[in-house]
């Protein structure tokens, strides 16, 4: 069985749909305005249904003369299947808007295909489609009954594809370009695994039928689209439905509609060129288990010998192996650039090399304005893009900043990662050319220039849109554990990287001349766990910090501002009257050199053997309004 | 399930199917009462029926429903 987030009938690779679909097209189809082109691609870039998409192609038509395309490419498409279509064209619709499509279908009547096609005066010459879907049943071509006799077998062969030769001679005539579609091979079986062997068998008919139909576009400057695949990719035990069949003489079961529209829509996108050119990667737990700048070079997971390690290993070959026809490939991570670009250099399994790499990008900038500036570095779109993140927060904030960009959902488990990238169908093509096979060194030269970056979007907003909820607490006995975890494993954002023992937490968590404060953090997209741990220990009316740390999985969501809070009204109930940090330096831990001047901390000298001093008058301290809610013992009043 | 459970459910998925916001629908409707509801929608509203209950009809099944009642009594009458 599938789960439910592998299940490629359900279009695992994007978001799930909301509940109100249905309500969402009404508001767009009853209101006078505009329909912006975002309006229909956002609403189609989830997981829609049969149903869904049924009712956004019928937004597609009431609000017609409303849609503002903007960068949604016209297509006349028509239809000419076998058995019941009428309800394939709404998906392909739906799809379209998926691929950078605004689709009308023009559906060939039933039975009426060929007719159609080559008919002199036909509906389907006054249509105005410029391309048509062909797509057979091997119940209709004539391939669904064995042939004990080898010759009658390639006769039947011989016929299927006459027939679809006298269609694409027709389109020609009508200057429609056809898309041929393979044939999904019949689940049943005649005579087992002998069917292979045997020509006159309805697998190997429908087999042979699909090598020279492939062959027939090729020669006659068709598109190929490899329904045959999709319908494996589905499973043949689920893609066919008798009943339905006998029924209503509908080829496949609807569940797979989605999954076979969106398969026509991404080939058809590729066409009009909106197919992407550049894969944008995230580094730790996307290329490679861990956090490089907290684990260092020996910890992260890459390689052979670890389930993870081969998962991000695998994450690797798909980039390359993307790079090898064409695909640019950038670099687009939160970490020190000199501890981003280390496994590059020197990491012995990492197949990707500095040099695959168009656009690098590590700093500590919001991910959505880096982005940008690779589409601007390389001087493409960014709707040429996909980004690949581990992390569901940072692939919710490029979503809702550059929702041009393409952003595949990825399951926790890396192996998954390929399957949801290639699944999607983004980077599909529809030729190889001498071009692209240089196309990623010329990009990586034109990307040596640099172009200034420019903060996008309004980020406060998109930190309410977390609806975080942040728990400041007292050490205890159920967070020991973890707080060492942290104190002896955070590198990047941490202070004074001082590491304690449980035991050594445990004596803190009972001195009540120190502050302690552990922090939780919850936000839409789950539980983030402990991200920070702080102690302070008074001294008079000082109070000095003795470790500060955070996780940098949380950075940029103003939970310091939260900390600082708390420990100002820790110091201010004690008396105290100035907080005084110390920065001492670490080869990891440059990131917060400026932690306390951004904080509002003034600077008080150098420490001896290296390290700044920053001193906060508790007077200066003003209480901060934050986009989070507050909860736990050391919480503040806001 | 009794007969108005089934009917309140089989109501939903009819106005998923059929794009229709709180449907009129009593157990003497049929396909006439809604312009939406053509031979190809009912297809797709039998396939959605299965799945939501969980059953799957025959042919012979789907021809014999000539009202939204038919259709709940059988479903009523599976569900034991």
């Amino acid at each position: 069985m599938h789960s439910p987030t592998t299940d490629p009938l359900g279009l695992p690779w994007l978001l799930p749909a909301p509940d109100d679909v249905r309500g969402q097209v009404r508001a767009l189809a009853g209101s006078a305005e505009a329909i912006a082109a975002q309006a229909l691609t956002g609403l189609a870039g989830h997981a829609l249904d049969l149903d869904q998409l049924t009712s956004v192609a019928k937004l597609l038509d009431k609000g017609r003369s409303r849609i503002e395309a903007g960068t949604l490419t016209p297509l006349k498409l028509a239809l000419l299947l076998d058995g019941t279509a009428d309800h394939l064209a709404p998906a392909i619709r739906g799809s379209g808007l998926r691929h950078g499509l605004l689709i009308d279908c023009w559906v060939a009547p039933y039975g009426q295909a060929l007719a159609e096609a080559t008919r002199p005066g036909s509906d389907l010459s006054a249509s105005g489609a410029q391309m048509a879907l062909v797509a057979s049943d091997f119940r209709s071509l004539g391939l669904g009954r064995p042939h004990v006799d080898a010759g009658a077998a390639e006769d039947a062969v011989a016929g299927a594809l006459a027939r679809i030769e006298a269609i694409v001679g027709g389109l020609a005539g009508l200057k429609i370009t056809p898309v041929l579609a393979t044939v999904p091979v019949p689940a049943g079986s005649w005579m087992g695994s002998f069917d292979a062997l045997a020509p006159g068998s309805p697998a190997a008919m429908v087999a042979a039928f699909n090598v020279r139909l492939a062959a027939l576009a090729q020669a006659r400057g068709a598109l190929l689209f490899d329904a045959a695949r999709v319908a494996a990719l589905a499973g043949h035990g689920r893609w066919f439905d008798d009943g339905l069949w006998n029924r209503s003489k509908i080829p496949f079961a609807l569940d797979a509609v989605p999954l076979w529209a969106d398969h026509v829509a991404r080939l058809l996108g590729a066409a009009r060129g909106k197919a992407r050119k550049c894969l944008v990667l995230d580094l730790d737990n996307t290329l490679w288990g861990g956090i490089i700048g907290d684990d260092g070079l020996e910890g992260i997971k890459l390689g052979q010998g670890s389930s993870d390690g081969e998962a991000h290993l695998a994450v690797q070959a798909m980039a390359l192996d993307l790079k090898a026809r064409g695909v640019v490939l950038a670099v687009v991570s939160k970490n020190e650039e000199a501890a981003a670009r280390l496994p590059f250099q020197k990491h012995p399994e990492m197949l990707l090399r500095e040099a695959d790499i168009a656009v690098f990008i590590a700093n500590w900038n919001d991910k959505a304005t880096n982005i940008a500036h690779v589409a601007t570095t390389l001087n493409i779109g960014v709707d040429a893009l996909l980004f690949l993140d581990d992390n569901p927060a940072e692939r919710a904030r490029v979503r809702q900043m550059l929702p041009q960009v393409a952003v595949p959902e990825v399951p926790a488990d890396p192996s998954l990662y390929p399957m949801m990238v290639m699944g999607s169908g983004w980077f599909d093509a529809v030729a190889l050319s001498d071009d692209d096979l240089k196309r990623a060194e010329q990009y990586r030269a034109n990307a040596e220039r640099s172009v200034a970056l420019q903060q996008i979007g309004d980020y406060d907003d998109y930190l309410a849109s977390l609806d975080m909820a942040c728990e400041l607490s007292r050490f205890d006995a159920i967070g020991r554990a973890r707080i060492a975890q942290l104190i002896n494993k955070s590198n990047q954002f941490n202070l004074t990287t001082r590491r304690y023992t449980e035991a050594e937490v445990a004596v803190a968590e009972a001195d009540d001349q120190v502050f302690d404060l552990q922090v939780r953090l919850v936000d839409r997209f789950g539980d983030n766990g402990m991200i920070s741990v702080v102690i302070a220990k008074a001294a008079g009316d000082e109070w000095l910090i003795d470790t500060w740390l955070m996780s940098c999985r949380v950075l940029g969501r103003r939970v310091e501002e939260a900390v600082l809070a708390s420990l100002v009204q820790g110091a201010r109930g004690a008396g105290a009257v100035r907080l005084v940090g110390e920065w001492l330096p670490s080869p990891k831990n440059a990131m917060v050199e400026r932690h306390y001047e951004k904080l509002g901390f003034k600077a008080a000298g150098a420490l001896e053997g290296g390290g700044t001093r920053w001193v906060l008058e508790l007077a200066d301290h003003v209480q901060p309004k934050l986009p989070m809610a507050l909860s736990g013992d050391r919480s503040f009043a806001a | 399930m009794d007969e108005t459970q089934v009917l309140a459910k089989f109501r939903d998925v009819f106005a998923d199917v059929m794009d229709i916001d709180d449907p009129e629908i009593g157990m003497e409707s049929t396909a006439k009462d809604f312009e939406e509801w053509d031979s190809l929608s009912n297809i797709r509203l039998v396939v959605a029926v299965e799945r939501a209950f969980g059953t799957r009809f025959s042919n012979a099944d789907i021809e014999g429903f000539s009202c939204v009642g038919d259709l709940v009594r059988a479903l009523v009458a599976r569900a034991g």
